[in-house]
């Protein structure tokens, strides 16, 4: 689907993070726990990926292995033309510059003993020869970009309150200039009020500065005011990757639908809907059930889901799915999907 | 009061202060609502605004000092629970009052059983024996949807993922059969599927056993979903209250209207931009003399700035009976004012 395009900055392939358990006396290693198991996706220039899913399905493992915070277990992540995932320590410190995260929670990743300006100014003195007026500058301007008034560089986290505290962060993640942005629920600990503050100030530096985001959340309609593509993840994989509008639309994979269809709509008449609840929790991912991850808890599971894994593949134009309802290994499937879908329908799943 | 039925619980000109070497802090400035029997309140307001020490306060749940409650009243079923002593408040907490806290780890005791846990309230409010608490613990971890449950009051609460945790925080309010429950954020700290499951609860059991429930979030699609009558706090006050349908479709006061659009939806037209309110909610270190919204609001008035509104009944015939606002401007008036 991108063929034509010039190839987008952020490449993501195969991308696995497993985290060894070791257990007795010896620490043998007895197992994994499968963070992120095989995903991939792309991310043109300018563009705003979200990735959704529940707490513990993986999302912020792959914000972080993107940039290497963690060491990929196996996988290529390839931003602007590198693999980041193999380069050396001293290649990874240069490229650092590029790709930059924000944080989720503005209380715990800002140093409580730095001013704003130290902390604004840290990636500065790491990375650019800058002279300390450069820097002060420059420091300046980074504040104003983020609606800090000047008058509080010399101040310190705990005089802020959290939104200003999530500008910090943000003029911090912007102060070298870079290309490609991991925002890894920038919003979750801020008040509804303030929240869509923090949001259009992503927004407009987009804009100003052509940046490309991940912009992981379990948020579904602020990523759908954010994103022009979505990622939902589930126990480690991705389970759907669609472009926003035809998935808040028509979601493919059971699992997007029923997160969709859990989301409380503040409209009274929307959210007493018929919704689709689904049963019990989400598996460890030190043992994910065999076959589909979701299989455990889909509405929709046949015999075939708790034996073979689905792959991720396109099933319509752009729309990649990972279920066998839409695989053609199983050519009856694709019209089971459909009589589902309008039995759904039926019990007033509608809008 | 335009309501016919007795309420369970009416709460008078609650005030409640923090004292703070800094100064006082008046997180609760008259606030009064009530509850009828087996209706569902919800409380909705951003942090800080009071609506959990509000709460709180009710049955002398915080500590004492910092804080303390000024004035008001609390009447449970005519009595006055500020005016009774500790040893009845603690009868009425538990048995008549149930309480479900946001975090269902930190509020459950990591080194008892969860069983043990059930049992506690059941053996000191119900005087039944140890053989009567067990059967009544099992029977509630199925009410609140458990698998197991026999097997499952051995289990320590680590034992438990985070919704079904929650479930067991249920059981646990519920134990004694109170008139009223308190749930303090009880869905905030679990994942959209989960959170979805806990409210499908709560709607069978109010139907099961129809006590009055008041649920406080800062969630309004929660609120959405449930509530039967709303009351928005801000700064400590409460700002407007209506029945659920009509504050959705027509919110009187600038900071419900505000909040209501900045909340990006999943259905309908996407707005190419958020609507935002600028700036940031009031430190209230002195008894209000002025609308503690005034600085944020889009429709500020002259009066606004030395007088704080009194809530007064919206009134107009094509509205539904029992909305209140606080606030001098009208949006109405304005409406009217501007064809």
């Amino acid at each position: 689907m991108l063929d034509a395009a010039p190839p987008p900055l952020v490449q993501v392939e195969n991308l696995k993070m497993y985290f060894p358990i070791h257990t007795g006396v010896l620490r043998r290693h007895t197992g994994d726990v499968k963070a992120v198991d095989g995903v991939s996706f792309a991310i043109p220039q300018g563009e705003t990926l979200g990735l959704v899913g529940e707490s513990g399905c993986g999302k912020s493992t792959v914000g972080r292995a993107l940039l290497r915070l963690y060491e990929p277990t196996a996988g290529r992540v390839v931003i602007d033309g590198e693999d980041v995932a193999s380069l050396s320590p001293e290649k990874l410190r240069q490229k650092r510059p590029t790709m930059q995260m924000v944080f989720q929670d503005p209380q715990a990743s800002l140093n409580p003993r730095m001013t704003l300006a130290q902390i604004i100014g840290e990636p500065l003195s790491e990375h650019t020869g800058q002279s300390p007026q450069q820097q002060m500058q420059r420091i300046f301007e980074l504040m104003d970009q983020v609606g800090l008034n000047r008058r509080f560089a010399n101040r310190y986290p705990h005089e802020f309150s959290g939104g200003q505290r999530q500008r910090i962060g943000i003029a911090r993640a912007l102060a070298l200039n870079p290309k490609f942005i991991v925002c890894d629920e920038p919003i979750a600990a801020l008040d509804v009020s303030i929240q869509a503050q923090v949001v259009n100030l992503l927004e407009d530096l987009q804009d100003r500065l052509g940046l490309t985001y991940l912009f992981i959340s379990h948020d579904l309609s602020m990523v759908r005011h954010l994103a022009s593509r979505v990622a939902v993840m589930y126990l480690g994989r991705i389970a759907e990757l669609s472009p926003r509008d035809a998935l808040y639309a028509r979601p493919l994979h059971p699992y997007a639908e029923a997160l969709l269809s859990a989301v409380n709509e503040p409209d009274p008449s929307l959210a007493r809907r018929q919704r689709i609840i689904l049963k019990g929790d989400v598996p460890s991912p030190a043992n994910p059930p065999k076959g589909c991850n979701f299989c455990t808890r889909c509405p929709k599971v046949f015999d075939l889901c708790r034996a073979v894994k689905p792959e991720l593949s396109e099933v319509e134009p752009g729309r990649f799915v990972a279920c066998h309802l839409y695989s053609e290994t199983k050519p009856a499937a694709g019209s089971t999907g459909g009589t589902e879908a309008t039995e759904h329908n039926q019990q007033g799943v509608t809008q | 009061m335009p309501d016919g039925a007795v309420p369970v619980l009416d709460v008078r000109g609650l005030k409640t202060v923090f004292r703070t070497r800094a100064g006082e802090i008046h997180a609760v400035n008259s606030v009064s609502f009530h509850l009828k029997p087996g209706e569902l309140l919800g409380v909705v307001g951003e942090s800080g605004s009071g609506k959990s020490v509000t709460m709180m306060s009710l049955i002398g749940l915080l500590p004492s000092p910092p804080a303390e409650v000024r004035a008001g009243q609390v009447l449970l079923a005519g009595r006055d629970l500020l005016k009774v002593d500790a040893a009845e408040l603690r009868q009425v907490r538990g048995a008549k009052i149930g309480f479900v806290f946001q975090d269902p780890m930190t509020s459950l005791n990591p080194v008892f059983t969860v069983g043990n846990q059930i049992m506690e309230p059941l053996l000191t409010h119900k005087g039944m024996t140890k053989a009567q608490a067990r059967d009544r613990a099992v029977e509630l971890l199925e009410l609140v949807g458990i698998p197991d449950a026999a097997k499952r009051l051995k289990s320590y609460p680590h034992q438990f993922s985070g919704g079904m945790r929650q479930r067991v925080m249920i059981a646990i309010a519920l134990a004694c059969d109170p008139d009223v429950l308190i749930a303090d954020e009880p869905t905030t700290a679990l994942d959209v599927t989960i959170q979805a499951q806990i409210l499908e609860l709560v709607k069978e059991l109010r139907q099961k056993l129809g006590m009055a429930i008041i649920w406080i979030t800062h969630d309004l699609g929660v609120i959405a979903a449930i509530a039967d009558r709303v009351m928005v706090m801000y700064g400590g006050q409460v700002v407007e209250h209506a029945p659920v349908k009509e504050l959705f479709a027509h919110p009187q006061h600038p900071y419900t209207r505000a909040l209501l659009k900045t909340i990006p939806s999943i259905h309908g037209a996407r707005a190419s931009r958020l609507q935002v309110i600028e700036g940031q909610p009031p430190i209230l270190m002195a008894e209000p003399t002025s609308c503690p919204f005034r600085a944020r609001c889009a429709h500020a008035l002259e009066v606004c700035a030395h007088q704080n509104p009194l809530r007064h009944p919206v009134d107009s015939a094509a509205l539904g009976l029992g909305h209140d606002v606080a606030c001098h401007w009208s949006a109405q008036s304005a409406e009217v004012a501007h064809a």
